[in-house]
């Protein structure tokens, strides 16, 4: 297919998904700081977007059954809990409607859960609208994650679990996907700490980001559904008789928000195949919403 | 009337003072991000403190160009303003972290970055379109029509600093080598007015 028919139906796609309108019934909208906000609902699941098409759903909640994980990449970060069961400190970057937060406050009650979110509407919106309640174990933090990152480094304070959530559908805080900030992240991390991150699937931006994944913290997981997850390990991945083992454990947990052994074990794949003279993505070298469009 | 040569010299400063201010304020941007993350406050001091620099450098550029204006001084203003952006690339990292651990509040620390790091060069950046009208005017009742071509020139430069930097040079280069590349021309373009053979007014 040549380029231009190529550009001439990406923008046909486009325009096609946003003209999908968002159907459902409008239940709030809010003009914040960085974004709209729309908050709907339909066919029992009530959706944050950004903006008012389809493409751009942030958050999904269930209305009958308030456990359940609507988003097949917030079901496969889940399987952190894979490579420890029972992570006692956990930090989410990216607060969203609050879906993750709350599927950890209930599966893990004693954990000590640090949430950030930069901006105060979406938790001002997960409160009203996603029954976002932080649990006695749990605070958030409105404010820049790379800031809250640095801060807690300064501190001195350690995490079992890191989840990177602050992408939305087309943009990248390019300052949290570089090397530094993921040495940063590392440093956060406990012996045996775990990362996860959710990440597009099918840009030229997926080589670089692996190649920055890979030059902190080695061979990592890539857990392909419609997004990417990543899961990496500070001092290397696990055997598969452990994700076996530990899979075990947690199943009743993960059962509970939709998911289970087997639909994610089998997408436990160690990521390969980028080109060897892949870019990293730092401080100084950070195009991630430009290579992204690409 | 003055010689062509001359007067495009001048606008070729001009212009590309403009330019090298934006490209500066974008890549700021970049620079206090590690530190003060990327919220609409660090744009807010970012652009606060561009503004207040520009300010002063209007005024002190104006008043500079009263006494003997030349060519010369000109691109000794150009050198200065590529020297005094030096410490960016040298002392960025150490400088912002020193101010990341006193400041807790990012609106208030970012402030205080983009204040050390971008005031000076952005200031002295700024007295190049007022020295420059100076050099362009001959006679009073043409002065308006030459601060109006400098501004235009120094503000399409501006926007051609803009966008090239944002839309191509940050997906080629790092942010230091943009830097050094634009201090370069700087300089270059500097020395050329420096060494360009002036007539007295």
């Amino acid at each position: 297919m040549s380029r231009g028919r190529k550009f001439a139906l990406a923008i046909a796609a486009v325009l096609a998904l946003a003209a999908l309108p968002a159907a459902g019934r409008i239940v709030h909208t809010e003009r914040s700081l960085y974004r709209n906000i729309v908050v709907d609902e339909e066919d029992n699941q009530r959706c944050m977007r950004f903006g008012r098409y389809a493409l751009a759903r942030q958050t999904c909640i269930s209305l009958t059954d308030e456990r359940y994980l609507v988003f097949n990449y917030m079901r496969t970060m889940m399987g952190a809990l894979y490579l420890n069961p029972s992570p006692e400190r956990i930090l989410i970057i990216g607060l969203g409607g609050g879906a993750i937060t709350g599927a950890l406050q209930r599966m893990l009650p004693n954990a000590k859960i640090d949430a950030v979110e930069i901006d105060p509407a979406i938790v001002r919106v997960a409160r009203a609208y996603f029954g976002f309640v932080p649990g006695r174990q749990t605070d958030v933090y409105e404010e820049d994650g790379r800031v809250f990152v640095k801060r807690m480094l300064k501190q001195g304070a350690k995490y079992d679990l890191v989840i990177l959530d602050a992408f939305d559908h087309q943009y990248i805080p390019e300052h949290l996907l570089t090397r530094e900030f993921l040495l940063e992240v590392r440093g956060l991390l406990a012996e045996r700490g775990i990362v996860t991150a959710n990440t597009y699937s099918s840009t030229r931006l997926s080589d670089h980001e692996s190649a920055t994944y890979y030059s902190v913290f080695g061979d990592f997981y890539a857990l392909k559904t419609n997004n990417r997850v990543i899961l990496a390990v500070v001092g290397g991945l696990p055997g598969a008789e452990e994700l076996r083992r530990n899979a075990e454990i947690v199943e009743p947990k993960l059962q509970a928000v939709g998911t289970g052994k087997d639909w994610l074990l089998p997408l436990f794949i160690v990521e390969s195949g980028w080109p060897a003279n892949t870019r990293i993505l730092t401080d100084q070298y950070s195009p991630s919403n430009l290579l992204n469009g690409m | 009337m003055q010689p062509i040569a001359r007067q495009a010299v001048v606008f070729a400063l001009a212009g590309w003072s403009g330019f090298f201010v934006m490209a500066v304020e974008l890549l700021s941007g970049r620079i206090l991000a590690p530190n003060f993350g990327n919220s609409i406050y660090v744009w807010g001091g970012v652009i606060t403190v561009f503004m207040l620099a520009l300010s002063v450098g209007y005024l002190l550029g104006g008043h500079y160009s009263v006494h003997s204006p030349s060519l010369r001084r000109l691109g000794a203003i150009l050198i200065a303003a590529s020297v005094a952006t030096l410490p960016v690339v040298a002392l960025g990292d150490p400088v912002l972290n020193w101010i990341f651990d006193r400041i807790n509040d990012p609106r208030y620390g970012s402030l205080m970055a983009a204040s050390t790091l971008f005031f000076v060069p952005t200031a002295i950046s700024g007295a190049v379109s007022p020295y420059a009208i100076r050099l362009l005017v001959t006679r009073l009742q043409a002065s308006g029509r030459s601060a109006g071509i400098v501004y235009f020139v120094s503000t399409f430069g501006s926007a051609a600093g803009t966008i090239l930097t944002s839309f191509y040079l940050v997906a080629l280069f790092e942010v230091d080598q943009i830097l050094m590349g634009i201090m370069a021309i700087s300089a270059g373009l500097g020395l050329l007015a420096i060494l360009f053979k002036d007539v007295k007014q």
